[in-house]
């Protein structure tokens, strides 16, 4: 019999496993802990969530390999981190370490400010940040086996994840009207492959599970990600930087899964302890922003 | 409504609480059937049948716990009501699992540890000896998937992964109750979905009223 690793189906198939789930950013072993406990389908290893990146300032890279070995040995759920956009030897160290899935993130500094990792070199698969259609396609056509909104992170302003997600559904919901000699014009508009952007027409979705990120604070934010069409949520400052960690990553669960439900978003928004304080992005000079980082 | 057999359509639920509850209603579709996605206890008493995705099982645990849901499928299930279980449902349908840190369902008598391939870079692709389902090999994926370390009396197993593995089961049925540690959901071959939803119809087309009842009583 042949067996086969690191298939396309094998790295998205990982992706469709979390769906309707919430990947939730920690710092320690113990944060994992609490995230897996209160029912996060996956966590994502970093030294330092967004908001607190953007405050101290400075360079951003990778994790140290004792934080995520330590996360790892902690859960028993699929643990994800962080590399600089185009460093693909932080990437061969985070496959090295056995990390699950690695996020090629725009919230660390980029590293390369022309090429993102060629993500089809690696067995380990990748999640990619996007603000529209085109940008999700060529991270995909790069071979990432996962999309997520860029947002902006570390705010805990949502403003921005529901531009992008409105930007990638609102692409694809033309791309359905469009016959194939508009097709390849429309293509060429993205600076997307056209074989992806065929694909994405056929489907009526992207090829690959696209969550929402980047300023998610409250259940009803993560609801709102839902209903425009995310098939799950990243929270990264929006729990660990809350007043009671374990109470807002146990509501933002239950949000993610009845989404449709007013009553249950009723009940989990009640008497929440306090979100995050979040930034108004005019607050936020262009330069700072994050989402404009990669391509 | 009756299908061109005469027999009632079987409303196939799936657990949807997280996880690819979606692929496998595309799977059920595909193969006939009226997938039905199940959140609620109220939705739970439509059904013919429950699919468990894949998913994450300690996530899937927690909902269920959470939402009042464990002891009323539990209940349906000993009654014999079909459930079929991918990956993380198979984790949650066996009775011993191995590195799971909260109660599940409990109810195949079987022994599986978690993530017991390794973690996602050995996660593989297959092809099966058919077996009982006949036909070509079938396509199965398994992503971090669960080990089935020991089956109990009165277990079918239907499908093993070949010698590299020392023909280990992967798919295993007892009674009402399917177990499969990989996912037939994430390929286009629905002879697995095929050969649920005929469990469901067999169980639809020869109702026990007064289980059927008493079920309903309990959970009203």
């Amino acid at each position: 019999m042949v067996v086969e690793t690191a298939t396309q189906t094998v790295k998205a198939g990982l992706a469709q496993m979390l769906k309707g789930g919430v990947i939730m950013d920690v710092v320690t072993p113990e944060h994992a802990r609490i995230a897996a406990e209160a029912g996060a389908c996956s966590v994502m290893a970093l030294e330092r969530v967004p908001s607190d990146i953007r405050a101290t300032g400075g360079v951003a890279r990778m994790s140290d390999p004792s934080l995520i070995r330590g996360i790892i040995d902690t859960v028993s759920i699929p643990v994800m981190a962080k590399v600089r956009i185009g460093h693909f030897v932080e990437a061969s160290i985070l496959e090295a370490l056995g990390v699950d899935y690695i996020d090629e993130s725009e919230v660390l500094t980029p590293a390369d400010e022309a090429f993102h990792i060629n993500k089809h070199q690696f067995a380990v698969p990748f999640v990619c940040g996007c603000r529209d259609l085109g940008e999700a396609l060529r991270r995909i056509a790069e071979g990432a086996a996962m999309i997520r909104t860029k947002g902006e992170a570390g705010t805990g302003n949502i403003v921005e994840a529901v531009r992008h997600m409105r930007a990638v559904q609102g692409a694809i919901a033309r791309l359905q009207q469009m016959g194939d000699e508009e097709l390849v014009s429309y293509a060429r508009d993205l600076g997307a492959p056209v074989e992806l952007v065929r694909e994405t027409r056929e489907i009526g979705r992207l090829p690959v599970v696209n969550f929402a990120a980047g300023g998610v604070a409250t259940p009803a934010d993560a609801a709102l990600m839902m209903r425009l069409g995310a098939d799950g949520v990243f929270v990264g400052s929006g729990i660990f930087k809350s007043e009671d960690p374990a109470r807002m990553a146990d509501a933002i669960v239950r949000a993610v899964t009845h989404y449709q439900d007013d009553d249950v978003l009723a009940d989990v928004s009640t008497n929440l302890p306090q979100a995050m304080s979040g930034i108004e992005l005019s607050d936020i000079p262009e330069p700072e922003r994050l989402a404009k980082r990669g391509w | 409504m009756t299908n061109q057999h005469g027999s009632r359509i079987v409303n196939v639920g799936v657990l949807a609480l997280q996880g690819d509850f979606a692929e496998h209603a595309a799977s059920l579709r595909r193969a006939g059937a009226q997938p039905l996605e199940v959140r609620t206890l109220e939705q739970l008493q439509h059904v013919d049948g429950l699919i468990i995705p894949g998913g994450e099982s300690t996530t899937i645990a927690r909902l269920l716990i959470a939402y009042d849901l464990r002891e009323p499928l539990i209940e349906l299930g000993r009654r014999g009501l079909p459930l079929w279980g991918t990956c993380a449902g198979a984790i949650l349908l066996a009775e011993e699992i191995i590195s799971l840190d909260r109660p599940a369902l409990h109810l195949m008598p079987m022994t599986v540890e978690r993530n017991a391939f390794g973690r996602q870079i050995d996660s593989f692709e297959a092809h099966l000896e058919p077996g009982p389902f006949g036909g070509g090999a079938i396509p199965a994926v398994f992503i971090r998937a669960p080990r089935i370390r020991s089956v109990g009396d009165g277990v079918d197993v239907l499908l093993r992964l070949g010698a590299e593995h020392d023909h280990e089961p992967v798919a295993v049925q007892h009674q009402s109750i399917l177990a499969t540690t990989f996912h037939p959901e994430l390929t286009a071959d629905t002879r697995i979905h095929r050969h649920f939803i005929e469990m469901c119809q067999q169980r639809a087309d020869n109702p026990r009223p007064s289980e059927a009842h008493a079920t309903l009583g309990r959970l009203g």
